[in-house]
């Protein structure tokens, strides 16, 4: 249901920037991403993601005035509860909560300026610029004050986390044509498929924009483990068993050779 | 050498993993206790998110205990009738305290009821160990009742228990109902809180049921070895969150900590040993009882749906 309600979203999105991109007057972007695909693999301590891209106009010239970028990476969407602690007859435990349908896994903006400098309230609203300005739908029975404590909490966690990041200034144009942005990917990152949107702002308004995807995925060993674990839990109980009284037995048994 | 926890979803230092496993190895082969309840919260303090902690460290206990197992057998010091009964009972305990950890991770105190349990437990067995080990290392003396009352042999309790089995090796005539209840009790504790529960049951075995001294490791380390393979797979099928890598680090760290200890053990005094071990099982308790009472560092936490 949620997928298809933001799948339609989506379309929506880009319907309304189609007729910008098209227009002959109107300029244009043809993004790239460094990696397609994120291998999370027994080293992986994160990475790097380099997204870059040109931007074509239609004279061949940049106009007068600046032209700025905003990247944006979004992780797959998650149904989540956020707890809140509070100390209750001397320990703390979680007291409160609040569902949110629609949270981002991973969120990272990227952008030339300081995003309040290029756009206002309502546009950032509008296309998710920034990690206040997420999407989240959190269900009924709150009142204002209680959602935006538990949504400051959820960010400011996932900042910390390093699952929701800004880089004011992480967008580099140079040339007025050519632009990059560099965006951590933490270790703990969650897999899926990824879009990494890009928007071309000019005067407080977004003149263009075009998405790509990327897929990150645990490979090799540790995707075998982790899928093992979701798909035969049976057999991957039964291995983790095997594998632990093969390693006490074996120990024991090659002391006594040893030692007598 | 850092190396990525699939289930755990993180990347952790191997050498960090392997030593602590090493570590608790270690005191296993010396005092003869899993060590779960001490691999489990070290791992939390580390990052590991609690559920996985809990359940991997009972598939690392499953690798300890089974060379124990092997060794007093071999010196017809296992009690396999009543290993049977109170491995049962565990099993069935094992099974309800998923049940107990899902409900409780659902309503999202999971993570109180683990760290208040350890206070809890820890707490009260700490203060009677280092008691019971000051006194025969003559650092404190010993309470004058005793002698008074001879020590009765059987609680009245389990005495009246209905339908009544002999126990040979155990040199006990008393209803199957008390060991599967502790049985039970034990499993229940291996699946929250990721222990075998070997320093519970072997006082419990001597004192409550009256079992004879040989006997009483050898059968708990049985049951320790049944209980927390029946816990991993309640974990592995349940909760998902066995991290086999995770484990299997653990492991090579522990089986061979374990080795040495046991040679270790040979050259100390038990008594000292048995202090070390009051004193390591107190400052676990109280780390815990500190993190319950301090301002924890994050006040929100997320659970995915």
């Amino acid at each position: 249901m949620i997928r298809v309600a933001e799948r339609q979203w989506r379309a929506l999105g880009l319907a309304m920037l189609a007729p910008l991109a098209l227009g002959q007057a109107e300029p244009h972007l043809v993004p790239d991403v460094s990696d397609r695909n994120i291998e999370i693999r027994y080293s992986f301590a994160g990475a790097e993601l380099l997204l870059f891209g040109a931007i074509i106009y239609p004279d061949g010239r940049p106009p007068e005035g600046q032209t700025d970028i905003a990247v944006v990476l979004k992780g797959p969407l998650e149904r989540i509860v956020v707890r809140e602690k509070q100390k209750v007859a001397g320990i703390w435990m979680n007291v409160g909560r609040v569902r949110f349908r629609s949270a981002p896994s991973f969120y990272a903006v990227a952008s030339s300026r300081p995003l309040p400098q290029l756009i206002d309230e309502r546009i950032a609203a509008i296309y998710e610029l920034g990690v206040d300005n997420l999407q989240l739908s959190p269900g009924g029975g709150h009142s204002a004050e209680v959602l935006r404590r538990f949504e400051h909490g959820l960010i400011d966690l996932r900042m910390r986390n390093q699952l929701f990041a800004e880089y004011p200034r992480g967008v580099e144009i140079s040339e007025g044509v050519l632009y990059r942005a560099r965006i951590n990917i933490p270790a703990r990152v969650p897999v899926g498929t990824y879009t990494a949107e890009t928007f071309l702002i000019r005067d407080g308004r977004v003149v263009a924009g075009a998405a790509r995807e990327i897929l990150i995925e645990k490979l090799g060993f540790e995707g075998f483990v982790a899928r093992a674990a979701e798909r035969w839990s049976v057999t991957y109980g039964i291995s983790a068993v095997a594998l632990s009284l093969l390693l006490g037995w074996g120990a024991s048994a090659a002391f006594r050779r040893r030692y007598g | 050498m850092d190396i990525y926890l699939p289930i755990a979803g993180l990347s952790v230092n191997a050498l960090v993993i392997v030593g602590l496993g090493g570590l608790v190895g270690l005191l296993t082969g010396m005092v003869g206790v899993g060590g779960g309840f001490l691999t489990t919260p070290i791992l939390i303090f580390y990052g590991i998110p609690p559920a996985v902690a809990v359940a991997s460290a009972t598939t690392q206990i499953t690798g300890t205990s089974i060379s124990g197992v092997l060794a007093h057998r071999r010196r017809r010091g296992v009690d396999m009738r009543m290993g049977a009964v109170i491995i049962a009972g565990g099993i069935a305990g094992s099974i309800v305290g998923g049940l107990v950890f899902r409900l409780l991770q659902d309503m999202g105190q999971i993570d109180t009821v683990i760290s208040l349990l350890y206070v809890i437990l820890l707490g009260s067995i700490g203060i009677l160990m280092a008691k019971e080990a000051a006194t025969a290392l003559e650092i404190i003396k010993p309470s004058q009742r005793k002698g008074d009352r001879p020590p009765r042999r059987h609680n009245p309790l389990i005495a009246a228990l209905p339908m009544r089995w002999r126990f040979y090796r155990s040199g006990l005539y008393i209803s199957p109902l008390a060991p599967l209840g502790l049985g039970f009790v034990s499993g229940l504790l291996t699946v929250l809180l990721g222990i075998g529960g070997g320093f519970i049951m072997v006082p419990a075995m001597i004192y409550l049921l009256g079992m004879s001294a040989q006997v009483v490791v050898g059968t708990s380390l049985l049951q320790i070895l049944f209980v927390t393979a029946a816990t991993t797979m309640v974990h592995a099928t349940t909760t998902r969150s066995v991290d086999i890598v995770l484990a299997g680090l653990l492991l090579i760290g522990s089986v061979i900590g374990a080795q040495y200890g046991a040679r270790l053990a040979q050259t100390m005094k038990p008594e000292l040993l048995r202090m070390i071990l009051a004193i390591v099982v107190l400052a676990v308790a109280f780390r815990m009882a500190l993190q319950l009472g301090w301002r924890p560092e994050e006040i929100y936490t997320v659970q995915m749906l």
